[in-house]
């Protein structure tokens, strides 16, 4: 098993006529991804190397069943396009997209609530499971198959991180992006649940960064209802009070948080916090064996 | 965005919310005549984006011309905590039989709109949270719904509000919502909110942070950002695409991405270095990028030494490579660089590296042994 995304995928790319919707659909195919639809309005009948474009999403999911909706689009229209997928009853909405307003978050957010829609993301590198599937952006050759969760807030510290795990030997069941913004779709304790429940995942590893209180919220939950051992990392030790580091949700104000405080929640649950992400791999080597 | 107080005031007045006439002015004589037509007495406001004004010295109440004078004269071109005052506001006395507060923040644990409304106003509201948090009542709003009349009765009941001012107060709260949604607000605070002796209320201050993602559907809020007020570095890097944050520290830190670039400053301030900078390349830097990455670096003279942590996924190894051969070219730095470069295209990357033979550029395998090099480089103990 992974979780999110496997070989029962099929993807649907909104964006897919765009630049980048092109170069990362095709990239996520050549990966093993059953990528089935783009979704372009206005561009019908038209394919992109063999992927059927559609005027919408309802019209994808009629004619190929796709379960999966990739958002590429600028933000301006990116709230309308994860709103469209899931007024196409598709299950699980990845939105790569960068800076989407916070009004149109908070909407997004409140509304598929009600729908059932599990929206990852915006602002994130996407989902990778290794060896079945890959939506989104995330590098998949420096990933294998392996026992490892990965659920982080940033894209590159994710990549560093898979990274040193697999020199230490470890591969990942699945690499889940929720990525920077103040409202994402996803948190930490949704996705740390399906670890819980996943077979392949025997350790989980929580990357997190300053700002909002995602972590410590993580760090009850774990106490209450996660088994599996839990690793987690935090960024942003250094960073100054009252400045956005690079994330629209990574802020540090007053007291309210900073990296050490959520490694002192998720430390007090007795989740081991490392403090490189070399440490984050040795810790994993000291739980799993090396 | 940070909004000024009168820029914030001015947003509220757009929308309904009652806000003391006043005037902006840059000089002492704009001060004067701004006085002049507002009428005595008339409070002249230091315009800066920090608390503590008050206390400060940057707010005085002038019963005549002379006053408002000699007050403008001394509020412009004050130092507030750090903040130069550029501009100031004046605007009619008002006659304030009590103080309220009220705000309207991101409940991001909520993922709600978050009202607060209290009876202690006028003070630090951190204090009243601290000191009596049954004085501050609060309520979500939800986003979708919106906020309906009995949402401002509730809270005017849960905080002691006198019962002839529920009314107003609630249409005051109604409004406030109102400004927050329309102009994509992620904080509007009033405090104080103030009562006159007539039994009406009014802002008598106005906080507003403004979302920079929605801007572009609001192009005259787009225009109220002051540029004289940035560091002048962190402007010099906006202009060029880059995101970028100053700190106190004497080592440049380029990387790709936020998180991975946070990250690397915490590795370097555990071998016992200082960062001089957040400095997040972004997503497919090309060449040109890194160009004019390095050159918002080397613009601050505390730099001793740089590292260059890339860990590429969109962003290609080759074109950072090439990219800084070509800062090299243009910009012949004196102090050393220590790269790290892993990922897409990395081979190329370092390959590139080798054969410009660059001077004083070391390379790293990995971000621990770059990290170690940059602060034993910036201290002067390597070669």
């Amino acid at each position: 098993m992974a979780v999110l995304i496997d070989n029962d995928t099929k993807l649907v790319v909104s964006g897919i006529t765009g630049r980048e919707g092109t170069f990362h659909a095709l990239n996520n195919k050549r990966y093993g991804t059953n990528v089935v639809a783009g979704v372009t309005p206005g561009k019908a009948g038209q394919d992109v190397e063999g992927i059927p474009v559609f005027n919408t999403f309802g019209d994808a999911v009629k004619e190929t069943g796709a379960n999966v909706a990739m958002v590429f689009v600028p933000p301006r229209f990116a709230a309308d396009s994860i709103l469209e997928a899931a007024d196409a009853e598709i299950p699980l909405v990845v939105a790569i997209t960068e800076g989407i307003p916070a009004h149109d978050e908070l909407r997004v957010y409140t509304h598929l609530q009600r729908t059932g829609t599990r929206l990852v993301g915006p602002n994130c590198p996407g989902i990778l499971s290794p060896g079945k599937a890959n939506v989104g952006i995330i590098p998949a050759s420096f990933f294998k198959e392996g026992n490892v969760g990965v659920v982080s807030r940033s894209g590159t510290l994710t990549y560093q991180i898979g990274n040193t795990l697999a020199q230490a030997g470890f591969g990942n069941s699945s690499i889940v992006g929720i990525g920077g913004d103040p409202v994402p779709g996803s948190s930490f304790i949704d996705i740390i649940e399906l670890f819980q429940a996943d077979d392949q995942t025997e350790l989980i590893v929580l990357s997190g960064e300053i700002g909002g209180d995602a972590e410590e919220r993580a760090a009850e939950y774990i106490a209450e209802h996660v088994t599996k051992p839990v690793v987690a990392y935090i960024a942003g030790f250094t960073a100054p009070e009252g400045k956005t580091m690079g994330h629209a949700g990574a802020i540090v104000s007053g007291s309210k948080g900073t990296a050490a405080a959520k490694a002192e929640a998720l430390e007090s649950k007795g989740v081991r916090v490392g403090r490189t992400p070399t440490q984050v791999a040795e810790i994993a080597v000291e739980i799993l064996g090396g | 965005m940070d909004l000024l107080e009168y820029q914030g005031k001015q947003l509220f007045a757009r929308h309904g919310i009652p806000v003391p006439d006043g005037r902006p002015a840059r000089t002492v004589d704009e001060a004067v005549s701004a006085a002049k037509e507002v009428g005595f007495p008339c409070a002249v406001k230091a315009q800066v984006k920090i608390g503590g004004r008050g206390k400060a010295g940057g707010i005085k109440i002038a019963s005549d011309e002379d006053e408002a004078r000699e007050h403008a004269d001394a509020i412009l071109g004050m130092d507030i905590k750090g903040f130069t005052v550029h501009e100031i506001w004046i605007e009619g006395a008002s006659t304030i039989e009590a103080e309220y507060y009220a705000s309207i923040v991101f409940d991001r644990g909520a993922k709600a709109p978050l009202i607060m409304l209290s009876t202690q106003g006028g003070m630090d509201i951190e204090e009243v949270a601290d000191s009596n948090p049954d004085a501050i009542a609060t309520l979500h709003v939800d986003p979708l719904l919106g906020f309906q009349d009995f949402h401002g009765r509730k809270l005017c009941f849960a905080a002691g509000v006198d019962a002839d001012l529920v009314r107003p107060i609630g249409a005051f709260l109604h409004q406030l919502y109102g400004t927050f949604v329309a102009e994509e607000a992620v904080l509007v605070e009033v405090n104080p909110l103030i009562v006159t002796p007539e039994r009406g209320v009014a802002a008598l201050d106005a906080k507003v942070t403004l979302d920079d993602n929605a801007l572009f559907r609001h192009p005259d809020n787009a225009n109220l950002r002051d540029p004289s007020d940035e560091d002048p570095q962190e402007q010099m890097a906006k202009e060029r695409g880059l995101t970028f944050v100053k700190l106190d520290g004497d080592i440049g830190i380029l990387g790709n991405g936020a998180g991975l670039v946070m990250s690397t400053l915490d590795v370097v301030a555990q071998y016992g270095g200082a960062p001089a900078n957040f400095l997040d390349a972004g997503g497919g830097s090309k060449a040109e990028a890194i160009t004019s990455a390095v050159e918002v670096i080397l613009s601050n003279d505390s730099v001793k030494a740089v590292l260059f942590n890339i860990f590429g996924g969109i962003t290609r190894c080759d074109e950072v490579a090439n990219g800084l051969i070509e800062a090299f070219k243009q910009l012949n730095p004196s102090v050393p660089f220590v790269v790290r470069l892993d990922g897409t295209n990395d081979v190329e990357g370092r390959k590139i590296l080798a054969e410009a033979s660059l001077p004083n550029v070391h390379t790293a395998a990995t971000m621990d042994e770059a990290a170690q090099k940059v602060v034993e480089l910036a201290k002067g103990e390597a070669a």
